[in-house]
C-alpha cells in the first residue's frame, strides 16, 4: 500500500536526516517502526505526510508511493485527502476547542459527509470522550488527550493511520488500552497503521511485521517473533540479557554488547 | 435622563463599530499571531468605498453597504497572497513591521484616489429623529447598532458551528496539527484577512454616515487598540464587549466631563488593564496542565 523507497531527507539544506530510509506497509496490516530517540522516525512519518515543509525540511531523493501515487513533496492537505493520516507525536490537541470541535477539525476534508454518525463512531471507541464532549480538550488528562487525537484521525477515515508514539507520557495500564483501541481499529475497520513507537516490547506484540531504525536508515526488518529472539534486539531494545533473564545493572560495565548491524 | 440616554446610544453606536473593526483584528491575531496595524486603513477603505458607490454612483445604501463588504473580501484575499503570503515562515515581528507598511500604502491608495479633503457625505442611511425613552436620537444610529449587531453574531455562530470557523479556530491554536489534518493553513489565513478587511469596511462605512470621509477615519485603527487589551487580543467576545465598554465610556466621558478626555480615557484604560489582567477579560490564560 505504502513504499518507501531510499528516500533522503535534508532539513535546512544541511542537515541529513534520512539516509535512504526504505520501508514497506502492506494493506491492512500494522506495521510497527522502533527505534530511539533521534533515529529519525518522526521525520519518516512527516516526509510520508507532507508535513516536512514547515520545518524546512524536504525529500531529496528517493521515492515514496501510496496506492501506486508519487505523493513525496506533495501539499499536507492534499495527502490528508489521498487517505493519509498522521497521529502527531505528543497528541497536540486543540486546546482551547472543546472535544467535539476537535473531532469536528479532524473531519475537515470529508466535504459534506456525515459527521454525526461518526462522531458517534469515535465515541464507540472512546466512551470516555462522549462523557467529556462540551469540555475544553486542554484540560483533559494524558491518557484522554491521546483518546481524542486518535479519534480526530478516525474522523477523517483514513485508509492509513500513522501513530507517533501513542504511548509518549501515559501510564501502563492505559498504554495498553490504547494498543488495545489501535488492534481493533486494525481488525474492524480495516485501517492499515504504522506504528512508530520506543516502547518495543508492546509495539512487538501488536504489529504484524516490524522495522528498526537508527541513524537515518533501517537497520533490521522482520516478523515480531523473529525479532524478538535477535539478541541485538532483546539487549538494545527488551532490555533482556542473553540468558533471558532482565537485565542487572551490576554486569553492564563489564560487558557491553556491540549492536552488530553497525559492523 | 434624557442626555444619558442620549448618550448611551451615542457609545453603543460607537461601541459598535469599535466592535467591528476590534472583530478582524482578533482574528487576524488569533489565527496567524500578527498585530495588523493596517485595521484602520481597512476601515478608511470602506469608508471611501461605499461614498463611491452611494455618493458618486448613485446606488441604494443597502447595495452599497453589500458592495463594499464584497470588494473588502477581494481586498482581503489580495492583501493575504501578495504581501502576506510570501512572508510565511519569517519572523512574527517582520510581518507586522509589514502591515506597517500595508497601512501607509492603503492611506497612499485612497487619497490617491479622492484626494486629501475631507469630503460632506450625506447621511446615506436614514436618519429621521425616533424618540426612545424621551430622547432623540438618529435612526441611523439604530441602524449602525442593528447592523453591528448582526454582523457579530453571524461571525460568532460562524466560529462555534461551521465547520470552517472551527478550521479557523484550530489553526489559531496549533497550526501543524491543523495541517496534518488537512486543514490549509493558506486558506484559513485568506478567510482571516477577508473577514477582517469586510468587517472593518462595514464599520468604516458606519462612521462615514455619521460623520463623513476623510482621512482621520484611520485614526480608528489606534483606537482598537484599547478595545482588544481590554477584551483580549485573541477573544471574540472580549472584542465585542470590550468594543462596547469602550465605545460607552467614551460617550459619558464626553458628555458628563468634557470632551477631550474622552480620547484619552480609553488609552488609561489600556495601561490599567495591561497592569491588573494582561490578557484581557476574555483573553485566553495559557492553559497548563499539571
Amino acid at each position: 500500500m505504502l513504499t518507501l523507497n531510499n528516500i533522503e531527507v535534508i532539513y535546512n539544506d544541511v542537515i541529513l536526516v534520512l539516509k535512504g530510509m526504505s520501508l514497506q506497509v502492506p494493506e491492512g496490516k500494522i506495521v510497527g517502526l522502533l527505534g530511539s530517540n533521534g533515529a529519525g522516525k518522526s521525520t519518516t512519518l512527516k516526509a510520508i505526510s507532507g508535513l516536512l515543509k514547515p520545518e524546512n525540511g524536504e525529500v531529496t531523493d528517493g521515492s515514496i508511493e501510496f496506492l501506486g501515487e508519487q505523493i513525496h513533496n506533495q501539499d499536507a492537505a492534499e495527502i490528508v485527502r489521498k487517505g493519509i493520516f498522521q497521529v502527531m507525536e505528543g497528541r497536540r490537541v486543540f486546546e482551547h476547542l472543546t472535544v467535539e470541535e476537535n473531532l469536528i477539525a479532524g473531519g475537515y476534508t470529508r466535504q459534506g459527509a456525515n459527521l454525526k454518525g461518526d462522531l458517534e463512531m469515535v465515541y464507540g471507541y472512546f466512551p470516555r470522550l462522549k462523557d467529556r464532549q462540551k469540555q475544553t480538550a486542554g484540560y483533559l488528562s494524558g491518557g484522554e488527550q491521546q483518546m481524542l487525537a486518535i479519534g480526530r484521525a478516525l474522523m477523517a477515515r483514513p485508509r492509513l493511520m500513522m501513530l507517533d508514539e501513542p504511548s509518549l507520557g501515559l501510564a501502563p495500564l492505559l498504554v495498553m488500552e490504547i494498543f488495545h483501541i489501535i488492534k481493533r481499529i486494525n481488525e474492524e475497520r480495516g485501517t492499515t497503521i504504522l506504528l512508530v513507537e520506543q516502547n518495543a516490547n508492546l509495539t512487538l506484540g501488536v504489529a504484524d511485521y516490524a522495522y528498526i531504525m537508527e541513524n537515518g536508515r533501517i537497520v533490521l526488518e522482520g516478523y515480531p517473533d523473529i525479532l524478538r529472539e535477535n539478541a541485538d534486539v532483546r539487549e538494545f531494545y527488551l532490555g533482556l540479557t542473553e540468558v533471558g533473564q532482565r537485565k542487572s545493572y551490576r554486569e553492564v560495565k563489564h560487558y557491553k554488547r556491540r549492536k552488530r548491524w553497525l559492523s | 435622563m434624557d442626555l444619558f440616554i442620549q448618550l448611551t446610544l451615542t457609545g453603543l453606536t460607537n461601541g459598535a463599530i469599535l466592535a467591528l473593526a476590534a472583530l478582524g483584528f482578533v482574528l487576524i491575531y488569533k489565527s496567524s499571531d500578527v498585530i495588523n496595524f493596517a485595521q484602520g486603513e481597512f476601515l478608511l477603505i470602506g469608508a471611501y468605498v461605499i461614498y463611491a458607490m452611494v455618493v458618486q454612483f448613485g446606488l441604494h445604501w443597502t447595495l452599497g453597504m453589500f458592495l463594499t463588504m464584497v470588494v473588502a473580501v477581494a481586498l482581503g484575499v489580495v492583501v493575504e497572497r501578495l504581501v502576506l503570503r510570501p512572508m510565511i515562515g519569517e519572523p512574527i515581528i517582520s510581518v507586522i513591521m509589514v502591515t506597517i507598511g500595508l497601512s501607509s500604502l492603503l492611506k497612499a491608495i485612497v487619497s490617491a484616489i479622492w484626494g486629501n479633503v475631507p469630503r460632506a457625505f450625506p447621511s446615506f442611511i436614514p436618519s429621521e429623529p425616533v424618540s426612545i425613552l424621551g430622547a432623540t436620537v438618529g435612526e441611523d444610529r439604530l441602524w449602525s447598532i442593528l447592523i453591528a449587531i448582526l454582523l457579530l453574531s453571524i461571525f460568532t455562530l460562524f466560529f462555534r458551528r461551521s465547520k470552517e470557523g472551527i478550521a479557523m479556530r484550530a489553526v489559531a491554536d496549533d497550526q501543524q496539527a491543523a495541517l496534518s489534518m488537512g486543514i490549509s493553513v493558506k486558506k484559513i489565513f485568506a478567510w482571516a484577512w477577508s473577514i477582517a478587511a469586510a468587517t472593518a469596511a462595514i464599520g468604516g462605512a458606519l462612521v462615514a454616515n455619521i460623520v463623513g470621509v476623510s482621512g482621520e477615519l484611520a485614526g480608528f485603527g489606534l483606537r482598537v487598540f484599547p478595545v482588544v487589551i481590554l477584551g483580549g487580543l485573541d477573544s471574540i467576545p472580549g472584542a465585542i464587549v470590550g468594543g462596547i465598554i469602550i465605545g460607552l465610556l467614551e460617550s459619558y466621558t464626553g458628555g458628563y466631563i468634557g470632551q477631550g478626555l474622552n480620547q484619552v480615557l480609553p488609552f488609561v484604560v489600556l495601561i490599567i488593564i495591561l497592569m491588573l489582567r494582561p490578557y484581557g477579560l476574555f483573553g485566553q490564560e495559557i492553559i497548563e496542565r499539571v
